[in-house]
């Protein structure tokens, strides 16, 4: 199975929209149709969808199924109500995080996770293998699951306008079982654009047809996850493999507010609040250059002679067009405007460390986020 | 489809080349700016460079990443297509006509190994 790539259900439909089609995570994806730069401003001023049937859904259940999540996953959840939805990561025993996720509280014994496609048997096994002592069913529903993300300002206008639904009251991380055109589906107003927007989980038929509505009959632009990724890095939101992964923890990484440290019991518990009380060593910065050209994951960046860190992603910005990066740095030198230098082929050009928030999120108030 | 423009050589690694004389004028294929998608960058080496053949002489790179350029001769760099780099998009627009670099040859010979249209055709099929 190691070399098996899998199609979501709209590999027809990509193909015929002429995408560009590579595997990503065991999938064969749409990088692009019409072009990165057209569709990442299609979510910023409009409204586009995306295929994003590869990522995993995981349900957790059970008696016991609060005190289990509550003891695998960073954030707070005992005090969500069913209809939340929370930002967190698996913690590792050694503080680093074994994949990042949205859970979505059913009930206090049920939760509906959805996690990174690279990870879902990764995150399987490990949810398996925690379950001792606890009164739990963990089922990888992934197969079974569809999804499609609808992104961008107008994403609510053109969600009410194509399947005569009201969703003004479906705050921010939030979501709610309905109907879309006769077909039960999962709805949250979540995303990872830093736009505000729509995912909706349902059976593969009932993605297609939502699909075909809206990219057929209500002209929203089919983005691929090129624009994908431009976007949420533009909103610093991290992506697993860059700004996190099992040797960086998210202290590190910046998003203390998703790690609650006041609990009884959880996985890297005590390494997470040593590292609080003790400051981190490294940290993820924004890094901007004032030389043309483009940092990328994995470059070398320097203080003066000193290696001081690596890129975990970098892009001539399509919104700022300026040479913009995430780097994960030593803390030292993570002060707003200390210059470093990036090693870009054989030379290295010149930047300053700035505020990661390269695009002011543009999310409908309430609710918590990223 | 790529467009294969007639008459060119071609590199595997799919730089164009058009010979006067001694001089190579060299660019990239149709098929190169269309796997790259928006090309955003250009990283050329500068009036009077070396160039060895197969080794990295710059890099295009799209939104989503670099991608070496290989040169397809050797040769001192004559000329560079300065336009390019303030306005990348055009290799996206005709690459036929927005070339690279102008070059002296310094060894004819190796043009022989260059695939032709036809050749470079069916390589990328």
């Amino acid at each position: 199975m190691e070399n098996a790539i899998f199609k979501t259900c709209l590999y027809d439909s990509h193909v015929q929209l002429g995408a560009k089609m590579e595997p990503f995570a065991s999938f064969l994806m749409p990088i692009q149709y019409k072009g990165i730069v057209v569709e990442h401003q299609a979510v910023r001023n409009n409204v586009g969808i995306f295929d994003v049937s590869h990522m995993g859904e995981i349900r957790v259940s059970g008696p016991d199924a609060m005190d289990y999540i509550d003891y695998v996953f960073s954030n707070e959840i005992r005090t969500k109500l069913p209809g939340q939805v929370t930002y967190g990561f698996f913690p590792n025993p050694q503080g680093g995080v074994v994949d990042d996720l949205l859970v979505y509280k059913v009930s206090d014994v049920e939760f509906f996770l959805v996690v990174n496609a690279s990870n879902i048997g990764k995150d399987y096994a490990w949810l398996v293998d925690q379950t001792e002592g606890f009164d739990v069913l963990v089922a990888n529903l992934s197969d079974e699951y569809a999804e499609v993300a609808v992104q961008g300002p107008n994403a609510q206008k053109v969600m009410q306008e194509a399947f005569g639904v009201d969703l003004s009251n479906l705050t921010f991380f939030t979501f709610e079982n309905i109907e879309l055109m006769d077909y039960p589906v999962l709805i949250s107003r979540t995303g990872y654009t830093g736009e505000d927007g729509f995912e909706i989980y349902a059976d593969p038929d009932a993605i297609v047809a939502l699909w075909h509505h809206l990219v057929h009959n209500h002209q929203v632009e089919p983005c691929g996850l090129g624009c994908r990724d431009t976007l949420r890095f533009e909103a610093a939101l991290p992506l697993y493999g860059h700004e996190l992964c099992e040797t960086i923890s998210p202290l590190e990484a910046g998003f203390s507010i998703f790690v609650s440290l006041d609990k009884p019991k959880m996985i890297g518990l005590d390494v997470l609040k040593q590292q609080k009380e003790a400051g981190v060593k490294r940290k993820i910065v924004g890094l901007e250059l004032t030389e043309k050209a483009i940092p990328r994951q994995g470059y070398d960046v320097y203080a003066g002679d000193e290696l001081i860190g690596v890129i975990t992603t970098g892009y001539l910005s399509i919104s700022a067009n300026k040479p913009l990066a995430l780097a994960l740095i030593d803390a030292k030198y993570s002060k707003k405007d200390t210059i470093v230098s990036v090693q870009i082929r054989q030379k290295r050009f010149a930047g300053f460390v700035r505020n990661k928030q390269f695009y002011k999120k543009n999310y409908k108030p309430k609710g918590e986020s990223l | 489809m790529s467009n294969v423009k007639s008459g060119l050589l071609y590199s595997k690694s799919h730089e164009w080349v058009q010979v006067v004389g001694d001089v190579a004028t060299i660019g990239i294929s149709d098929f190169a700016q269309a796997e790259l998608g928006n090309v955003v960058f250009v990283d050329l080496p500068e009036v009077g460079a070396s160039l060895h053949k197969e080794k990295e002489f710059g890099a295009v790179e799209s939104v989503k990443a670099a991608s070496d350029l290989i040169s397809p001769v050797s040769g001192q760099v004559l000329e560079v297509n300065a336009g390019l780099v303030g306005e990348p998009e055009l290799l996206n627009q005709d690459p036929y006509t927005h070339w690279l670099l102008k070059v002296k040859l310094s060894n004819i010979d190796e043009l022989s190994k260059l695939l032709d249209a036809k050749s470079y055709e069916a390589f990328i099929k």
